[in-house]
């Protein structure tokens, strides 16, 4: 049956679609993948990958309905297989990796017994046996077996988990593996780490991998072939080195223009007194005092200085515990800080002084990260953004409306979306909504958290310019806090690296990207890509700093405390550690 | 707006439609039934039902059918007040407990709790002691017996609500915590309120019908589901139509209104989209 020409897993013709409406999702989707090959599906949210992978395995949502095409994995049709066949299919032959690892897991199960599942099910082995090959392939992925074993999920931090859950997949050797955004809920420097442990168990066992993404870059760097789709349909395909540097397809092209890159560094004037002045700023979480006394508490920043200049943009990067968040919620007002003070243009804010800090609340405003939580679901658009006009004393009802359009019109939005909700909008028009909420007033600075993370690249690179030309017309300053340091080199003037509650390095966008002393900065830049256009609007991807790649190379199977295994530990611990 | 061009379910239109002619019955009954639901007419006690009187007699030869719909003027009334109370008093102290948290919060739901540990209808039972065996007595121990529940689901919602991020960005705009409670708090609890309150009305119809039945509820001679029920207990034998109707009144109301809750709940949650 298994011919030796066939392919592993064979696409044919595809199509999937919504039972209900007949909406074809997923539309005459074609394409093979070779035993051992790592290929990347790349698209936009709403593209059809996840959909399409899920179908390799029958594991399509039941509203979804395969309408036509063939699925073939080792010469066999997967749709025409019986559930008893599928379900020796799934785990044993084809494992999948999901994205959100906070989920994944049983939170009500032993780690151990979550990973003994599989074997279980799968393979006859005395549990002495089992135990070993457990053993083993926590080790190979860097989790102290004698403690995880009997430790539960929420024990571990996101990276963690991901390591457990790829662990749980690759014990049963599967033949293909399909990773669903398996880092996107990670950080930056953990995500890289969590993928090349990945690829690197792949290539141990020989086993095809598919992996699923809407990062470019990310799966650029690992895979062998890409398969472009957009709306259901596969746009362009093709291997790797080449799809980047000779895209055909005007998706493709569109895609690779909207990855970040640096814009050129602007003169920053000098001033006599910093906008925002901020020192020793001190946060604690938990130590309110509790119905049994006072708890611990935890420190979420240890004694902050910041300054941000008028008409600057200051980028706050770092993992996720890094404290950059709590920075910019302290100084949005929004969290009480325990020491240190805040200045904003010379005044001190204080809890005394009402007009002080009225000022400061017209001047400052905030664009949080997920536009789906950050507009109230019952407001029109223009209700929403007219209701930061409310503080602004004196203006008639004609003049409100006149200033809810005109910033409408600036973000790139008109009347016809005032009467809308904002469930009825994109994701990329709802952060536009929320950009024009928070200039609406003018402000003179602007935090903005994260405001590009839950966006699609395309869409990313649209929000970004709109930012940028807002930010240059208005000459508001800007704190931006982002995890993603690739989007930073794009926008910011100057950047602060933070890591556990301090900051660990500042300087101009060139002098931290180009030149970083710090080992954490180092180790964020090390997982984005320079890019280096090559002419016919393709890209030429360099990884800015290479060792960590070398470090990545498999580790020889008789020695399975390779270097991702136990040197990855404890660089592990130290970024993890607030994440819990 | 996808959902708003799904059809509503079946259960949906019934029990919309049981409810509405509910609410229909009890505002003719306010001010005119067939017969004076309160005349005696003792040629025709204990009539069976025919041309005359459609539902019968009961023994002082009252109309059951004047009776009925006298009866759902009451009860409906009872239970709209007494609902209405609790919902008003539940949601401003789960809006103001969940969204201020602390010390405010540790009080009031320390008392909500010790009034939850009773059994609605015990409390109810206890309160009805105190404030008087009549229709504002019933609305008063109602009020405060459902209020607890109220306050429970509100302050749940209000402490999920506190955590996105359109609550920060009011606070960043300069409003008050008062005016984003009430902007941006309130509307955004209003569907699993509107679920809640939906059922909290059949529960408080029939409540309205057990304490009555008890003789706790509206005095006699005025007309009630529960009191006309009770009545017909010693007639049982004899006039099997005088517990029937009521019983069949209460029964099919509260069928009513647990459709319309589904329904409600159904619509507004997500979750439950699309599993049908």
């Amino acid at each position: 049956m298994n011919q030796p020409a066939a392919p592993l897993l064979r696409v044919q013709d595809l199509s999937l679609a919504v039972a209900q409406s007949g909406t074809r999702v997923v539309d005459r989707v074609s394409f093979t993948l070779e035993a051992g090959e790592l290929v990347g599906i790349v698209g936009e949210s709403g593209s059809g990958k996840t959909l399409a992978a899920r179908a390799i395995m029958g594991l399509e949502p039941p509203a979804i309905r395969r309408v036509g095409g063939e699925i073939e994995f080792a010469g066999r049709s997967v749709p025409a297989m019986t559930p008893a066949e599928l379900r020796d299919l799934r785990g044993a032959r084809v494992g999948m990796v999901f994205q959100e690892p906070m989920t994944s897991l049983n939170p009500a199960m032993r780690v151990g017994r979550q990973l003994e599942e599989g074997l279980i099910r799968h393979r006859a082995l005395a549990p002495s046996e089992r135990r070993q090959l457990i053993a083993e392939m926590l080790l190979r992925v860097g989790i102290d077996a004698d403690a995880a074993l009997q430790a539960y999920p929420h024990e571990f931090s996101g990276g963690m988990r991901q390591r457990i859950m790829l662990a749980s997949v690759m014990l049963l050797k599967p033949a293909l593996l399909l990773a669903d955004e398996p880092t996107t809920a990670l950080d930056a420097v953990v995500q890289r780490e969590v993928i090349e442990l990945m690829v690197g168990l792949a290539r141990d066992h020989a086993t095809a991998v598919l992996m699923i993404s809407h990062d470019l870059a990310m799966v650029a760097r690992y895979t062998q072939r890409v398969i472009v789709m957009c709306r259901g349909e596969i746009v362009e395909q093709g291997p790797t080195e080449q799809l980047l540097r000779q895209p055909q397809h005007p998706y493709t092209r569109r895609l690779l223009a909207a990855m970040p890159r640096r814009s050129p560094a602007r003169a920053v004037a000098a001033v006599l007194q910093p906008l925002v002045d901020v020192r020793q700023l001190v946060v604690d979480y938990g130590s309110r005092r509790g119905l049994f006394g006072k708890g611990p508490g935890k420190r979420a920043l240890h004694g902050i200085d910041i300054t941000i200049n008028p008409r600057e943009v200051v980028a706050v990067v770092g993992g996720s515990g890094s404290g950059k968040t709590t920075l910019g919620r302290a100084i949005a007002g929004l969290l009480k800080a325990s020491a240190g003070e805040i200045r904003f243009d010379g005044q001190r804010l204080g809890h005394g002084d009402a007009a002080v800090w009225r000022d400061y609340r017209l001047n400052c405003q905030m664009v949080f990260q997920d536009p789906n939580s950050s507009l109230d679901p019952r407001m029109s658009v223009g209700a929403l953004v007219g209701e930061a006009l409310r503080q602004v004393p004196g203006l008639s009802r004609a003049q409100r409306e006149t200033r809810i359009l005109e910033s409408l019109n600036e973000v790139g939005l008109d009347a016809s979306h005032a009467t809308r909700f904002a469930h009825e909008l994109s994701g990329g028009q709802r952060q536009r909504v929320a950009i024009a909420r928070a200039v609406i007033r003018r402000p003179r600075f602007v935090i903005a958290d994260e405001p590009v993370s839950a966006l699609d690249m395309t869409v990313r690179a649209q929000i970004l310019e709109l930012f940028a030309a807002l930010q240059e017309r208005h000459g508001f300053a800007c704190m931006f806090v982002s995890h993603d340091l690739a989007v930073v080199e794009q926008v910011a003037d100057r950047v602060i690296v933070m890591q556990d509650g301090r900051i660990v390095e500042q300087g101009s966008r060139d002098a931290v990207f180009d030149s970083p002393q710090h080992e954490y900065t180092r180790r964020l830049l090390s997982a984005i890509p320079a890019l280096q256009a090559s002419g016919d609007g393709g890209v030429r991807l360099k990884w800015r700093i290479e060792d960590a790649a070398a470090e990545a190379q498999p580790a020889p199977a008789h020695a399975p405390a390779g270097p991702t295994g136990l040197r990855g530990l404890p660089g592990l611990a130290g970024l993890t550690g607030l994440t819990g | 707006m996808k959902f708003l061009e799904r059809r509503p379910a079946p259960n949906a239109w019934i029990g919309g439609l049981i409810v509405g002619s509910l609410l229909l019955v009890a505002g003719v009954g306010a001010f005119w039934t067939p017969y004076d639901p309160l005349a005696l007419n003792f040629t025709a006690q204990l009539a069976p039902p025919d041309a005359v009187y459609w539902l019968g007699t009961d023994e002082f030869g009252r109309d059951v059918l004047s009776r009925l719909m006298a009866g759902a003027t009451t009860s409906a009334w009872i239970s709209l007040l007494s609902v209405g109370c609790a919902v008003l008093v539940g949601t401003t102290l789960g809006v103001l407990t969940g969204y201020l948290r602390g010390a405010v919060d540790r009080v009031v739901m320390a008392f909500n709790d010790a009034l939850m540990a009773f059994p609605g209808i015990l409390l109810a039972l206890g309160l009805m002691a105190v404030l008087g065996a009549n229709r504002y007595g019933i609305i008063g121990a109602l009020a405060v017996a459902y209020t607890p529940s109220v306050t429970r689901v509100v302050r749940g919602s209000v402490l999920s609500l506190r955590e996105r991020e359109f609550i920060d960005a009011s606070r960043v705009m300069g409003n008050s915590g008062l005016f984003t409670m009430w902007r941006h708090v309130l509307p955004n609890c209003v569907a699993p309120l509107t679920v809640l309150a939906t059922s909290m009305f059949g529960w408080a119809l029939l409540a309205e019908s057990a304490l009555s039945f008890l003789g706790l509820g509206v005095p006699p001679p005025a007309p009630t589901w529960g009191n006309m029920l009770a009545a017909s207990r010693s007639h049982f034998d004899e006039a099997v139509w005088l517990g029937i109707f009521p019983g069949i009144c209460i029964s099919l109301t509260l069928l009513g209104i647990n459709l319309l809750g589904d329904a409600l709940r159904d619509r507004f949650d997500p979750r439950m989209r699309g599993l049908r």
